[in-house]
């Protein structure tokens, strides 16, 4: 591209070339590095009340990624993942109330209860297809809060007036704030299970999902079990998506039925298209989306706030019809052309 | 109990004393109060399913733009944060630690909801930041002991329950009792005090639960009348109730009714509902109603219209809720008219637990805001009015609630 | 007995209402081929407009019609600006579309009408029909009209030429384009005349359930529900399942002990989902063969 080279960068170039060379098989490693490295910076330099946003945004995100497995790289669609968020929060909050269990062990078994709940709404959900399946999850969005504030679990859910948590603070005499100790551990444990989600994409069952995404009826042919894969995907979205609800339920020290309804259902659905769809970054995006924009577009007006929340979110789906991920794989794209047109 | 708040207080005010330089000795300050401001924070649903109640957080905030505009509060004026939470508990938490610690306001006021409030409540005592006068007239804003910096401001809901029981049990101790309800925790908070006022003297045939995404509750009041029932205990917010009242009386169901205050509005409930089928409603009362003609001359209504026209052209005259937050956000001028220069969040509290025979002018004739140390209810009465013609008619003495701290 | 035989006439009466709602969505599949979120805000926005020209002095049916036209017209416009700019995008950003439509109709109308209920004349009265009390004029009226508009929409849909182009646009918008069908301004036909189905819905549930900007929350929900079990391809099943929903809610919180009364919804979206995965395309819905 360049004709003109000065003496002295030929070395720095080849020096550098040679480092990229040399690391770029660990490129993903490397990220990771940096995006831990940023996330401890960041607990030591932000407003306590910041980190806390950026713990519920990550907390969403990682909610969001349940959706997205299920949505974007299995192509179920599902208008109800708030509910999955509220069984983990509540698997939480029950054990720490009722069990007197540690926090971070309600995590897993949050997990675990989702994985099961969705596996078993998976099954009967097999046979609906698109706009049925989305109305079927919908429904259970809405019969969600209903459930919990019920008579018959009211001595475990605490009714309507939910239960009421205990922050936890830092251990091991850490001299940490409680706000920067849940940061370091959401992101822990967000760092984990992004990458499982990575190594599922990439793997055998990962893309046995998309083909079953991209055409049901070819993958059946070549020998995929549709039924099990689409349950299994179920459940493991689920997973994730309960585990995100376990982890809110810890930082927010705090559970009602007023806190999952479909308002947040509908809102983890925009987090999912808005990052992009089949997009593990890009939930990222999606989190930040759901936490922030709501409040930007309080800014403009109090009594059109959902005006303006609307009109953000349309331009933003002008601007980016395949999400955020979306665009910026247009974006690479064109301009790898562009390069190799030169 | 009560020497262990006062003690509690004056050891907080001591220390603060301490802490001051003798300069200022005056004038003491937490974050959020200046020579020239007061940042008070609020939070209220201004979108979402719940946002009907964002009126109150607007109507707060021109009645501070009144006061501004009149010169502020000792000379200070009111810098008024309002967030909107949607309805939702984490974004109330988000919000409140928005208010804070980012903005630093001095206190919170009027957050709106039970779910929101219980939400922040430990958060706002932990950070000793008061919550003061919150919009829910739940019973557990009143525990001074336990929860020091907050306070709620409405008569709760269990003392109206109560107040209303006690009428059944006067009136007609052998009616049977049919309720409906909607299902969350303010209907549960009167079903309480109704239940310990009737201990067990009177029937309850039927409770019946609605949510508020149901689109009409005609098959409950169907069941109510099946279930025999002569006393009907409508426990439902306003449009529910409208449709509650209009139901019963096509279906021919002519019941002793009693209509929570929560839905005792002229203009915004018994009128879309048809006065016909409203006459006879009892409830109990508290504030002035000004969509009812009795009170079309009052002083106290005509300043109120003044400031709609004024400060609020664009507010819902028919909406309780103006007349609601117009009259909490006199309360709590009064409480910063009365800390003087003193804007420290202990004596703000201080000043809020030592309200003596406030009458803002929109409450009912009579009734008063009192607080101490050990009574963190500031509005205790009310009295039961009867719907006949187009208006409400009160009646019988003003009644003091039975409901009072640690209970 | 007389229990159960109310029960099913309240339902009856309030399943009317879904089964209005069920149409106009089921008017709209049929247009474009997905659900609209934002069509139950477009009803009441509607039937807002109605109401602010009766209180500007209109007599009732003028303010009828004239709504029904600027809802349709409206449709067509929000078609044309808002939705033709993503029509080639995936159903994901369809549906955040109808998402942020929802919330910027909703506020709207929160601004401009406040959120106090408003009481709106039914043009039948609300007094009860034929001396009992089981059944109002303005339920009967409501039952009657949906009829109605079935019986039209069906003989639109079966015998007239526009009716027929609106539905190959919709379920083969490349050989409907083929053979010389203006798909792009089918599918805005069908935006404007779901609006003015709507329309009618809203004006017809409002004396029921009064006017606010959140009156069709949950009615849009029982009327997908409604639609969805009687077959979204299907305007008849349409209202079935819509009366249908309204009969089985009363009939589970009146009869079903302990549980009933707090779950009824819930117990009726159970059965819904029941309904679908035995028959996926609902009661009376056509099955959709799909291919590699």
């Amino acid at each position: 591209m360049t004709t003109r080279i000065e003496p002295l960068s030929v070395p720095i170039m080849a020096l550098v070339g040679a480092v990229v060379v040399v690391l770029l098989p660990y490129w993903k490693q490397i990220l990771l590095a940096i995006a831990v490295a940023i996330a401890i910076v960041l607990a030591f330099t932000l407003k306590n009340f910041i980190l806390f946003q950026l713990t519920l945004a990550l907390i969403y995100a990682l909610a969001i990624l349940g959706l997205n497995l299920l949505t974007g790289y299995n192509g179920q669609f599902s208008l109800g993942h708030s509910a999955f968020l509220a069984v983990g929060a509540y698997t939480a909050a029950i054990m720490m109330e009722h069990g007197g269990i540690d926090y971070y062990w309600t995590l897993p078994a949050a997990g675990v209860v989702c994985f099961v709940f969705g596996f078993l709404f998976g099954l009967p959900a097999l046979r609906l297809e698109g706009i049925y399946l989305a109305l079927a999850t919908f429904a259970l969005a809405i019969a969600m809060p209903q459930i919990l504030k019920s008579t018959p679990l009211e001595y475990w859910t605490g009714g309507v007036q939910g239960i009421v948590l205990l922050k936890p603070e830092a251990p091991f005499g850490l001299k940490l704030s409680s706000d920067q100790w849940l940061w370091i551990f959401t992101v822990a444990v967000a760092l984990v299970m992004y990458v499982c989600a990575y190594q599922l994409i990439k793997s055998r069952t990962g893309r046995a999902m998309i083909a079953i995404r991209d055409n049901s009826i070819a993958a059946k042919s070549m020998g995929i079990n549709l039924s099990l894969y689409k349950a299994l995907t179920f459940g493991v979205s689920a997973f994730y998506t309960g585990v995100a609800g376990a982890l809110g339920a810890i930082v927010i020290a705090f559970v009602a039925p007023d806190s999952f309804t479909l308002v947040l259902a509908i809102g983890l659905f925009v987090g999912m298209v808005v990052g992009g769809a089949a997009s593990i970054v890009g939930t990222l995006v999606g989190g930040l989306f759901l936490l922030f924009v709501p409040n930007i577009a309080e800014t403009f007006s109090k009594g059109l706030s959902g005006a303006f929340y609307g009109i953000i979110l349309i331009l933003t789906i002008y601007a980016m019809p395949s999400g955020a991920a979306g665009l910026v794989r247009l974006t690479l794209l064109r301009l790898m052309t562009r390069l190799a047109a030169r | 109990m009560k020497t262990s708040s006062v003690r509690l207080l004056a050891t907080l005010a001591f220390g603060l004393a301490l802490a001051a330089s003798p300069a200022v000795a005056q004038k003491k300050y937490d974050p959020g109060a200046t020579d020239t401001e007061i940042k008070i924070g609020n939070i209220n649903p201004y979108s979402g399913p719940a946002s009907a109640y964002g009126t109150i957080g607007k109507t707060i905030g021109a009645y501070f733009k009144k006061v501004n505009a009149e010169g502020g509060i000792n000379g200070r004026k009111i810098n008024y944060i309002t967030y909107d939470d949607g309805y939702s508990p984490p974004k109330a938490v988000e919000q409140a630690r928005k208010l804070v610690e980012s903005d630093e306001v001095l206190l919170i006021f009027q957050s709106l909801g039970t779910p929101s409030n219980t939400a922040i409540h430990r958060y706002m005592n932990q950070k000793k930041v008061p919550q003061l006068f919150v919009a829910t007239g739940a019973t557990v804003w009143g525990d001074p002991k336990n929860f020091p910096w907050t306070m709620g401001w409405q008569p709760n809901y269990q003392s109206e329950g109560r107040v209303l029981a006690k009428y059944v049990l006067d009136k007609k101790p052998n009616g049977k009792i049919g309720i409906l309800y909607q299902n969350d925790d303010y209907s549960k908070d009167y079903m309480k005090g109704f239940k310990d006022g009737l201990a067990g003297k009177v029937q309850i045939v039927a409770e019946l639960p609605y949510e508020v995404t149901d689109p009409t509750i005609d098959s409950q009041i169907v069941n109510l009348k099946a279930s025999g029932a002569d006393i009907f205990f409508n426990v439902t917010t306003p449009k529910f109730a409208a449709q509650a009242i209009r139901k019963a009386a096509e279906i021919g169901w002519k019941p002793m009714h009693l209509l929570n205050s929560v839905s005792a509005s002229v203009g915004s409930v018994l009128k879309p509902a048809g006065f016909e089928a409203s006459q006879g409603i009892l409830t109990t009362s508290y504030i002035k109603d000004q969509t009812d003609p009795q009170w079309k001359n009052d002083p106290a209504m005509k300043e109120w219209i003044a400031f709609m026209d004024k400060y609020y052209p664009d507010g819902d005259k028919t909406s309780s809720f103006t007349v609601y937050g117009y009259t909490v956000a006199q309360t709590l001028v009064q409480v910063l008219k009365q800390a003087g220069d003193d804007l420290t969040r202990a004596n703000v509290m201080k000043q809020a637990a030592n309200l003596k025979n406030f009458e803002p002018g929109l409450l009912l004739p009579g009734i008063r805001i009192n607080t101490s140390p050990t009574d963190f209810f500031p509005i205790k009465q009310m009295q039961m009015a009867q719907f006949k013609g187009e208006s409400f008619e009160l009646f019988g003495p003003i009644i003091s609630g039975e409901i009072s701290s640690g209970m | 007995m007389e229990l159960f035989l109310h029960q099913v006439l309240a339902g009856l009466a309030t399943g009317g209402i879904y089964a209005c709602m069920a149409l106009a969505v089921v008017m709209i599949y049929q247009a474009i081929d997905s659900l609209n979120f934002a069509q139950g805000e477009m009803a009441m926005f509607s039937t807002f407009i109605a109401w602010q020209l009766l209180q500007w002095g209109l007599p009732y049916w003028a303010a009828f019609f004239l709504t029904i036209g600027i809802s349709f017209v409206a449709g067509v416009v929000i078609e044309r600006v808002v939705f033709k700019p993503v029509q080639n995008e995936s159903v994901l950003s369809h549906v955040v579309i109808f998402i942020a439509l929802f919330a910027i109709i909703n506020s709207a109308a929160g601004f401009i009408w406040d959120f106090t209920i408003k009481s709106f004349p039914s043009p039948f009265g609300t007094r009860e029909l034929f001396g009992q009390r089981l059944i109002s004029a303005h339920d009967a009226g409501m039952i009657g009209i949906t009829i109605l508009m079935l019986v039209l929409l069906y003989l639109f849909f079966r015998y007239t030429r526009v009716g027929l182009a609106m539905r190959a646009a919709a379920a083969n918008p490349e050989s409907a384009r083929l053979a010389g069908i203006r798909v792009g301004w089918m599918v805005a036909l069908g935006w404007g005349m779901a609006a003015a189905v709507g329309a009618i819905a809203g004006m017809l549930i409002a004396p029921v359930v009064f006017l606010e900007p959140n009156m069709m929350l949950s009615i849009l929900l029982y009327g997908f529900a409604g639609a969805v079990v009687g077959g979204l391809t299907s305007p008849l099943g349409a209202v079935i399942g819509g009366f249908s929903m309204g009969v089985i809610e009363n009939l589970a919180g009146t009869f079903i002990p302990y549980v009933g009364r707090e779950l009824k919804l819930t117990i009726a979206l159970t059965l819904i989902v029941a309904v679908l995965t035995v028959k996926p395309s609902g009661l009376f819905g056509r099955t959709v063969e799909t291919r590699v």
